[in-house]
């Protein structure tokens, strides 16, 4: 049990996200390599289509992966490395668009959806208060009654 | 009002088919350029023929001329190299870029297939083409007499891209002031 | 001569499922019986004939018929048989094929096992079934042919794109296949419904099991893709974002809706517009994703056949079918009888919250896939949308979900009162604010977040739990008592209970992987040793080895744990014939996480590029999925038992009672 612990406390010890960094490009400085794994996460490589610079084997995108952490060693911001990538090949390669006026409905779509929906039901649950309830509709036996009842008023 | 609620979903699903409709002809792996209208960043590349000069951002302005991106290992390279010799025999000016490619090997390349460029610079690095924003080979830029990116080409050049896209482009640049 | 006989399948099935469109659909609307009946024949036929189509592609592949184009681009000579047939539907062609055989099949399946339901119902949702295989079948004959014949035969072919060569292959596209086309029995339901003009209850315990079915199937399907994604393709990941991968996350989503949806229209007759709009757009999304991987519209790793003039004819059936069938709804739906009523704190309510969110859920996966296709059409501008836009987005709605879940199953029917609904939730809750206040206590502030996760995925599964609790009555009655209530307790709720508690273990397994994977990234070579996440690694061999049809890079490594020692083989694989490379990844299983081994090309130094993870609680991921299609699946025993027997008694009169629906 105390072998158990000890595994799950290790296992737990240290984090950071995985990547497909090859083994030379790496940062001697543990924290400035994290920034740019963090970084290069975010950035889509442009040759392969769907996967970030740092889950790709495609030689461009090592290329990115050596100007970013050179970006980095010059002292650049997380902010600064990403837009002279962006500069070069647009915001195509940011793998989380921009917030601007063209991209308002993805970013805002979501919420809008799920606002709209909770006042659609709000309405709903408010037209549709119990109390509004009809009568259970009649029996067959009480319609028969009622039109006994009825014939026989009819009837005077 | 309720009728209205009820059409929704089909009004919303109409636009969303015409924007697929619109969609399918076009290609997601065609980037536009970052450059268009701006100068072509500054770069001083080494030469890929002996004996020459090699390829500087100074060198390429004057008139307009295209910048090819190419590569001896690139396959459809091979594919426009004769419309660009084709090119440079009706007098259009073409200098070249040996993308992330042995000086050696672009050598080997021009001699065996034709030399269309009238300055050409290896990239070993790639450094260069990645400042130009390439991502894959070939790529074309038109470069106006002032050094500016007037329009990217991607891909190899075909003969109808070029009497119809870049041709006529190229003589509006020429007829500029 | 085999290929002919499969093309000549087709032509004939193509006829037989236009005769299964138009002579029910006018029979029911005649009322003759022999028309309607001509529906049954026709549905049995044109799967008959698909089967005939099917096995003959097959045989082209086991015995590598060259002559046929498709064999020869798919297959050769050393390709091990599995996956020659696996092969019939790895190619675009084939999975279209196995696309119309799952549609056929379920138009069977409704004609054999549909004979209790209404003739006309029966025979307006084998024609709309018809119809929808008559539109493949086309656009299977007409784009993409799979039985074209080449002239000069070659004498080997190409091969099966080696990243296929995987036994994931041979399950994968059939589990998923039949949970997308599933939702076609639930639109051809809606769609006969709104031709009807008629939705009751029995109507809704009709199309229930259908969506049980086609809903378990694609939660295996996603699961199994996930899975395979995991171990193929070299970097440990699990889900991508990727647009296909999404393409089969949104018809899963309207699934789950209408699964709860159509729960509240049975049980209580309410919600009946809405879940038949639900039942058109969760097979209009399973179309959508069809388009979205044959068209190219969205460039991604997985679209194996980028063909326009493909895309081309199946947006056209999409918009065909969708279309008319959202214009059918904008039409009928208004004068369908609306259900009966609940009050803002009940079960229904709650079910109606729980749909409304995986809408926004749907809504956002949607806007994330397709937003690059509306900006490049409006503003010729490329974007892209990755994992971090979902981050922000999906996953914050779904957390909102998860915290509302545990609330539906203890609420009442009808109507419920705060004050006694919130002491039942008091174990969940409690146990969850345990949970978080002790593994922040543990893990630190920093990962408050994950321990949010953690904290979550114990309120679901005591959640789930306490719906039994409840039933039992633990502690209120005596011990016999309480075994009569647990004997008595219909598989519907242990279903609910498993599925639930299976959504907690997959929420665990998402929060640690995302919270505390490590990773390493090294040059190795034989007799290096490294330490990870509390394991020495040691890479003790590393030889060429050859496979049937590819040749390998082997490395094996030495993995020493707190639970002792075990060996992983990790190769980087290359096929010659497609000059393609592979990963097959070394991975040790374990319950509290795996290591995960990747290797990649010869370093300049000499050594190997390794790639090593270790993904605490990953096959929690899985394990929960595969929960949560279990507990459907229980819910769906009790239900083929509960149908057969409530047949007889309940279902007919009820339909009965509600005749006259349109004025």
């Amino acid at each position: 049990m105390k072998r158990a612990l000890i595994a799950l406390v290790a296992a737990f010890a240290l984090a950071g996200p995985a990547l497909a960094v090859l083994p030379g490009e790496q940062l001697r400085d543990p924290k400035l390599e994290a920034r740019a794994r963090a970084i290069g996460s975010e950035l889509r490589c442009l040759v392969c289509q769907n996967q970030s610079i740092d889950d790709s084997d495609a030689a461009l995108a090592g290329d990115l992966r050596v100007i970013l952490r050179e970006r980095i060693l010059a002292g650049d911001t997380d902010k600064q490395a990403t837009d002279y990538i962006v500069k070069r090949y647009g915001d195509y390669v940011l793998l989380k668009p921009p917030f601007e006026p063209q991209t308002l409905l993805l970013w805002l779509g979501p919420a809008l959806v799920l606002m709209g929906g909770a006042v659609w039901v709000a309405t709903m649950a408010r037209k549709r208060n119990p109390g509004d309830e009809p009568p259970p509709a009649l029996t067959p036996e009480e319609h028969e009654q009622l039109l006994r009842k009825l014939d026989a008023e009819s009837a005077l | 009002m309720k009728r209205a609620v009820f059409l929704a979903p089909v009004a919303l699903f109409a636009l969303v088919i015409i924007a697929f409709a619109a969609g399918l002809g076009r290609d997601p792996s065609r980037l536009p350029s970052t450059l268009i209208d701006k100068p072509l960043p500054v770069f001083d590349l080494p030469a890929v023929r002996d004996g020459d000069v090699g390829l500087k951002t100074t060198d390429i302005t004057g008139q307009p001329r295209l910048l090819n991106v190419f590569a001896s290992w690139c396959v459809s390279c091979r594919v426009e190299h004769p419309v660009l010799l084709q090119l440079k025999a009706s007098g259009v000016p073409i200098d070249g870029l040996d993308w992330k490619d042995e000086a050696v090997d672009g050598r080997k390349y021009l001699v065996e297939q034709g030399d269309p460029y009238r300055l050409a610079g290896n990239d070993r690095t790639g450094r260069a083409g990645i400042d130009l924003g390439v991502a894959g080979v070939p790529e074309t830029f038109l470069v106006d007499r002032r050094g500016r990116v007037r329009y990217k080409h991607i891909g190899p050049i075909s003969p109808d891209d070029w009497s119809g896209i870049i041709k006529p482009l190229m003589d509006r640049l020429r007829a500029e002031g | 001569m085999t290929a002919e006989i499969g093309q000549f399948a087709l032509i004939l099935a193509l006829v037989l499922a236009g005769v299964q469109t138009l002579v029910p659909m006018i029979g029911a609307w005649r009322l003759d019986p022999a028309m309607m009946a001509v529906g049954r024949t026709a549905a049995l036929l044109q799967l008959l004939f698909i089967v005939v189509a099917f096995v003959s592609l097959g045989a082209c592949y086991v015995t590598n018929d060259f002559s046929v184009a498709l064999v020869a681009e798919h297959s050769n000579i050393s390709q091990p048989l599995i996956y020659r047939i696996g092969a019939t539907w790895g190619s675009h062609e084939g999975s279209m094929l196995l696309w119309v055989l799952i549609v056929a099949l379920y138009g069977g399946a409704v004609a054999i096992f549909g004979g209790s339901l209404r003739e006309s119902l029966q025979a307006r949702v084998l024609a709309v079934q018809g119809l929808i295989g008559a539109a493949f079948l086309g656009f299977l004959l007409f784009t993409s042919n799979p039985f074209t014949r080449l002239s000069p035969i070659p004498l080997d072919g190409a091969e099966l794109n080696p990243v296929l060569q995987d036994p994931g292959l041979v399950f994968h596209p059939p589990v998923l296949y039949t949970g997308y086309v599933g939702l076609s029995i639930a639109f051809s339901f809606g769609v006969a419904a709104l031709i009807e003009g008629r939705v009751d209850a029995g109507w809704a315990r009709w199309v229930r099991p259908w969506v049980l079915v086609a809903w378990i199937f694609l939660t295996v399907g996603i699961a199994m893709g996930s899975l395979w994604a995991y171990y193929t393709l070299g970097w440990g990941g699990w889900w991508f974002w990727d647009p296909v991968e999404n393409a089969s996350l949104m018809p899963w989503l309207l699934a789950t809706a209408l699964l709860h949806s159509s729960l509240v229209l049975e049980r209580r007759g309410a919600l009946v517009s809405w879940t038949i709009l639900l039942a058109i757009l969760a097979f209009s999304l399973s179309l959508v994703g069809t388009f979205l991987v044959r068209s190219g519209v969205l460039t991604s790793v997985h679209a194996f056949a980028l063909d326009a003039r493909r895309g081309v004819y199946i947006l056209g059936i999409i918009a065909a079918m969708t279309g008319s069938s959202l214009a059918l709804f904008a039409w009928r739906a208004p004068v369908l009888r609306t259900g009966s009523l609940f009050a803002p704190l009940s079960r229904e309510y709650a079910i109606t919250i729980n749909n409304l969110f995986l809408l926004a859920a749907t809504a956002t996966v949607f806007l994330g896939t397709f937003y690059p296709v509306f900006m490049d059409v409006l503003h010729g501008d490329k974007i892209s949308v990755g994992p971090p836009y979902y981050k922000f987005t999906f996953v914050p709605i779904f957390i909102l979900l998860f915290v509302l879940v545990s609330f539906g199953p203890v609420l009442n029917w009808k109507r419920d009162e705060m004050r006694r609904l919130l002491p039942r939730l008091r174990w969940p809750a409690g146990l969850a604010a345990v949970t978080l206040v002790v593994a922040a206590a543990v893990f630190g502030i920093a990962h408050l977040f994950a321990a949010l996760g953690l904290a979550l995925g114990v309120w679901l599964i005591v959640g789930a739990f306490i719906v039994l609790a409840r039933r039992w009555r633990i502690g209120q009655v005596s011990r016999s008592d309480m075994f009569g209530l647990v004997r008595s307790t219909p598989l519907a709720v242990w279903g609910l209970v498993i599925a639930h508690a299976g959504l907690g273990v997959t929420t665990v397994g998402i929060t640690a992987v995302s919270a505390w994977q490590t990773n390493k990234v090294l040059s190795m070579s034989p007799g290096q040793s490294v330490k990870l996440a509390g394991n020495t690694i040691t890479m003790v061999a590393l030889r060429p080895v050859n496979g049937p049809n590819y040749e390998a890079n082997q490395a094996q490594f030495d993995v020493v744990g707190a639970f002792g020692r075990s060996t992983l083989t990790s190769e980087r694989r290359m096929y010659p014939s497609s000059q393609t490379t592979t990963t097959d990844a070394g991975i040790g299983v374990g319950i509290l996480g795996n290591i995960y081994i990747s290797v990649a090309d010869q370093n300049p130094d000499g050594g190997l590029t390794v790639r090593m993870w270790n993904h605490p609680f990953v096959d929690w991921i899985w394990a929960g999925c595969l929960l949560m299609a279990f507990g459907g699946a229980v819910s769906l025993a009790d239900r083929s038992l509960r149908v057969a027997k409530v047949e007889r008694v309940v279902v007919r009169p009820l339909a009965a009672a509600a005749e006259p629906v349109i004025p």
